[in-house]
């Protein structure tokens, strides 16, 4: 699993890193970030429910 | 097409939908509401749709659009006024958002926790101090989340008096005359405000706008009088009718107030189940600017679109038994705070105070009761935000 991120539509409104706090996290700025290491999902089961948690559909989701 | 029904309606129950949108249900998702003036809206109540439709840039929110769907007469005040944020399209609408989203990110939101939760405890030593019986909007569930605005803006307290009237006139006033009055109020009001902090700083997020992006040219005075505007009225309201409205829904659920006593983690999903059954901003409104097929209907250029949050947080096809409160189930995905790039900039706070707020006042006083009968206690009518108008409580 490939998890992506497009900064450019994010608007901040954390509901990834609610979701799934094991993979998501927010920069300084408070946009979405990946966790270090947690780039592939880490087999959380969550994360496909922090993308559908996103407003603004900025989490794409590609399987290996 | 058969006879429409009106929107919006008075609740008859406060926690609950209008019983008379029953119909709007059933002829969901995408069905047809008028409007006080005779104007034919679509009404969108199928919660799929819903969010398919709040994250389409052809659904714009630009009030002054001359066919921007007013469900009241006093709505037409928006018509002179440019609101940022709530107002606004992208890319004006980004640019306005962008310059406030690192003082409502989550790590932000914690580090006021304790500040929320100090003041919480302060209202709640005052209020078992001098009572029972308690009114519990006047004297908690209005003053901790304008306390905490406050605070976070820089704004000062003492004038919440001033500013929590203008509100009021700003969100029911009973013409567009009284709205618009109430809008120049509290623009003049901030407008002295920011000159006073020019010449002397504080330390609040309206002193860091100033300093960074005011003194850089980078936003305009006026606009800057008019976002202060929305993140202070934004900040206060909608947060006190979740607590009152919350607390009076638990206190009517004891089963659920028990669940939820007995195992303090319920909280967050409490919260978020919450504000999916309360869903107290019922009817955001939008106009299109091109024509959009959906549900194998054709929303037309022009179209007024009226969002029913209380019915789209009950459609049955997102959440099993979508009438029953019930504190222990994912709530998730609701839209109580919208969806979109217009969802709530200060949801995470407002999580925050709701969930330090309630679960303060039921661990404080546990045999916290209703004052008078459940039938007796007024509450907000249906063209406005949703939640108590008193709540006189006993201990």
């Amino acid at each position: 699993m490939r998890i992506t991120i497009d900064k450019n539509l994010c608007i901040g409104s954390g509901q990834c890193a609610l979701t799934a706090p094991s993979v998501f996290t927010q920069d300084d700025d408070g946009f979405s970030a990946l966790l270090p290491g947690r780039e592939d999902g880490a087999g959380d089961p969550l994360v496909g429910e922090a993308a559908r948690a996103c407003p603004v559909q900025a989490i794409t989701i590609a399987e290996d | 097409m058969t006879e429409t029904v009106s929107f919006p309606q008075d609740r008859t129950c406060p926690y609950h939908p209008p019983a008379n949108y029953r119909p709007l249900r059933e002829a969901g998702p995408l069905t047809h509401v008028t409007f006080y003036d005779g104007r034919k809206v679509w009404a969108v109540t199928g919660h799929t749709e819903a969010r398919a439709l709040l994250t389409d840039p052809r659904l714009s929110s630009d009030r002054q659009n001359p066919s921007f769907p007013a469900p009241g007469e006093r709505f037409n005040a928006a018509r002179r006024f440019r609101a940022p944020l709530v107002g606004t399209d992208d890319p004006e609408h980004n640019s306005q958002r962008r310059m406030l989203i690192p003082s409502f990110s989550l790590k932000r939101t914690a580090a006021l926790r304790p500040r929320i939760q100090q003041t919480v405890d302060e209202l709640l030593d005052r209020m078992l101090a001098q009572g029972p019986p308690a009114e519990l909007v006047s004297a908690f569930a209005l003053p901790v989340p304008s306390m905490v605005i406050c605070s976070l803006l820089g704004v000062p307290y003492g004038d919440h008096e001033f500013f929590e009237e203008q509100s009021r006139r700003l969100l029911r006033g009973r013409t567009a005359e009284e709205v618009h009055r109430a809008r120049t109020e509290l623009e003049g009001y901030l407008s002295d405000l920011i000159a006073r902090k020019e010449q002397d700083p504080g330390d609040g997020l309206l002193d860091e706008l100033i300093e960074e992006r005011l003194r850089a040219g980078a936003v305009e005075r006026d606009e800057l009088v008019r976002l202060t505007m929305v993140l202070l009225v934004a900040g206060h309201e909608t947060t006190a009718n979740m607590i009152s409205l919350g607390t009076f829904t638990l206190l009517q659920h004891p089963e659920q107030l028990a669940k939820l006593r007995a195992d303090e983690s319920l909280m967050p999903s409490a919260v978020e189940e919450l504000l999916r059954f309360l869903s107290i901003a019922d009817g955001m409104l939008r106009v299109a600017t091109e024509d959009i097929q959906i549900a194998g209907r054709t929303i037309r250029t022009g179209d007024g679109v009226v969002f029913s949050t209380s019915l789209i947080n009950r459609d049955g096809t997102a959440y099993p038994s979508p009438d029953e409160l019930d504190v222990g189930r994912s709530a998730r995905h609701h839209i109580a705070f919208g969806f979109g790039v217009h969802q709530c900039l200060g949801q995470n706070l407002a999580r925050a105070e709701m969930e330090i707020a309630l679960r303060s006042l039921f661990t404080r006083i546990p045999d916290l009761r209703l004052a008078v009968p459940a039938a007796d206690i007024p509450f907000k009518p249906g063209d406005t935000l949703q939640g108590m108008l008193e709540l006189p409580l006993a201990w």
